[in-house]
């Protein structure tokens, strides 16, 4: 059975303690809210997008150490990016959650950076919601930046 | 009977696997409860032995599978004392028993200007079908709020009732544990001229039950959480309503007569029970409630009261100020079903530390989350216990949640 240690790396808690990006945008920012119907979790993501760049973005909300820490260095992996890029992250990081979407293979060529401790959490199936939870809630943001 | 809890849990097969190489801690009772050989036992030499269709054909296995079936009816009316044994009416869990009240007796009575009263502590399977159901015609649903101490406010009870077409409300809480003064509300509603609706999952299971005693017209509860399978709850109601009551799913079973230009309603219980039923897990629940009778709901009952206090004194020794337990301190207003907040440590990285000890207990929203709004977060930890668990559950439970404290100090 995996360990704490593989599911709790620490880089995750120090993104759990000290979360990046923290807060709320005011509108013409755009808002989208998740939800883990199973633990009750909550995540809102605040964004702007800027000539195609997201040029801020925000985190609110409330969760375990898990769902906090994937969307601190969710925000931190995507900030001043341009959109095509968050998108391609978004769907990298499902596949890493082993959420097969169809569509194409990621490019996995560049590094993930902090996001690379979340790999863990694959070993623990009822986390792996917790962890993608802030990113579905980041793709409908950029669906509603978009219209 | 004398209770021994060591004789009980050689009864649970769960209880003696290792995972992982180390023991089961259970402690989400109130979520479902594990199941006694008595139980397996039935339903297997029931497959074995007796399986056949019920109330349809007249061989002999066929007979003798009906009179099971309808035996174990007897056996749960006799459970909850209930008049007649033909006012226990199986439905598929006791959501389903309270969706089939609110779209049966709810549609026939209640209109735009009714009311109806519920309470901040209920499931969400006794606030959505009533909400649906608002929504479609209109009437209110009025809520009695909770003390600080996690009791029913009734302070403004009978201005809440005045007027109400029905009052439906826990026996307990499956959050807090609060063990509500359900014949006395069932009075306040009747004098408001208000049906009372209990949803008594969570007490059926725990303490004796007397639904003439409570004077309730409507209870309803599951049978997974009292040591039986799933796939089965129970309705019971008063004859005089079930009677008047339109019937709520169609099809096989619950007719006297079909022609092409309509049909004519079974007596009761068929009326309610349309299309095949749960008949091996009908025979499951007679087996579970023979094993607890057997046991003796008060022996239940002073068992859990005194794991509630051990439980309470253990954490509040141990961990002091770190603890936040939601609800009564007073293990006679209580069940043992105790929810609580740990420092900072949220719920699911909790459980998973407990999980790590084999420490199985319940993280998140408990399917009420009106009340863990009103609570004010998101989640809780619940530790719940059963007639199964032992001082040395506790002492798990209090040791892995330290481990769970050193590990997140935050
Ligand atoms: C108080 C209460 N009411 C209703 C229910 C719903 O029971 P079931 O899911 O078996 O239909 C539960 C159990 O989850 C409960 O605890």
């Amino acid at each position: 059975m995996p360990g704490l240690e593989d599911l709790y790396r620490e880089i995750i808690l120090d993104h759990y303690k000290s979360p990046r990006n923290r807060g709320s945008l005011e509108p013409p920012a755009v808002r989208s809210e998740g939800h883990n119907p199973l633990c009750g979790d909550e995540i809102e993501v605040f964004l702007i997008v800027k000539d195609g760049i997201v040029d801020d973005i925000k985190i609110g909300g409330q969760g375990c150490s898990i769902s906090q820490s994937s969307a601190s260095m969710m925000s931190a992996a995507v900030k001043g990016k341009p959109v095509e890029q968050a998108r391609a992250l978004i769907h990298r990081f499902k596949h890493m959650m082993s959420i097969d979407e169809g569509g194409e293979e990621p490019d996995t060529s560049t590094p993930l950076g902090d996001l690379e401790a979340l790999q863990g959490v694959v070993k623990f199936p009822v986390r792996i919601k917790c962890a993608v939870l802030s990113w579905n809630t980041l793709a409908e943001a950029l669906d509603i930046a978009a219209e | 009977m004398s209770f021994d809890v060591q004789k009980v849990r050689a009864d649970f097969p769960v209880l003696a696997e290792l995972i992982n190489g180390k023991p089961l801690v259970y402690l989400d009772s109130a979520n479902t409860s594990q199941k006694p050989n008595a139980v397996i036992d039935a339903m297997t030499h029931f497959m074995q032995h007796g399986y056949a269709p019920t109330n349809r054909s007249a061989y002999q296995l066929a007979a003798e599978a009906t009179d099971k079936f309808e035996g174990a009816r007897a056996k749960v009316a006799a459970f909850i004392n209930a008049p007649k044994v033909h006012e226990v009416i199986y439905t598929k869990n006791a959501t389903e028993a309270l969706n089939l009240i609110v779209r049966s007796w709810g549609v026939a009575n209640l209109s735009a200007g009714d009311a109806v009263v519920l309470t901040h502590m209920e499931h969400h399977a006794n606030i959505v079908p009533w909400q649906m159901l608002a929504a479609e015609r209109g009437f209110t649903i009025r809520w009695v709020p909770l003390t600080s101490d996690g009791l029913l406010d009734l302070s403004n009870l009978s201005t809440l009732l005045d007027g109400a077409k029905a009052f439906s409300f826990t026996a307990m809480s499956n959050v807090l544990g609060t063990i509500n003064p359900t014949a006395e509300l069932c009075a306040a509603a009747h004098k408001a001229g208000a049906i009372a609706i209990v949803d008594a999952c969570q007490a059926v299971p725990h303490m004796p039950t007397d639904v003439q005693a409570w004077d309730a017209d409507f209870v309803t509860f599951s049978s997974h959480k009292m040591v039986g399978p799933s796939g089965l709850g129970i309705l019971w109601g008063r004859e005089a309503l079930l009677d008047a009551m339109p019937p709520f799913l169609g099809g096989g079973n619950m007719i006297s007569d079909v022609k092409l230009e309509g049909f004519t309603c079974a007596e009761l219980p068929a009326k309610f029970e349309a299309g095949t039923q749960a008949v091996i897990e009908a025979i499951g629940l007679g087996a579970a409630v023979d094993y607890l009778t057997a046991i003796g709901m008060d022996n239940v009952r002073a068992h859990e009261y005194d794991m509630t206090v051990l439980a309470l004194d253990s954490l509040n020794d141990r961990f002091g100020s770190d603890i936040t337990i939601h609800g009564s301190t007073d293990a006679a207003l209580r069940g043992a079903t105790i929810s609580f907040a740990y420092r900072d440590v949220h719920p699911h990285d909790i459980s998973q530390v407990l999980d790590q000890n084999n420490v199985c207990v319940r993280a998140g929203h408990h399917c009420a989350k009106p009340l863990m709004r009103i609570l004010g977060s998101n989640a809780t930890v619940r530790a719940s216990f059963y007639l199964y668990n032992t001082p040395s559950d506790v002492t798990a439970l209090c040791d892995a949640l330290s481990e769970a404290g050193d590990f997140f100090t935050l």
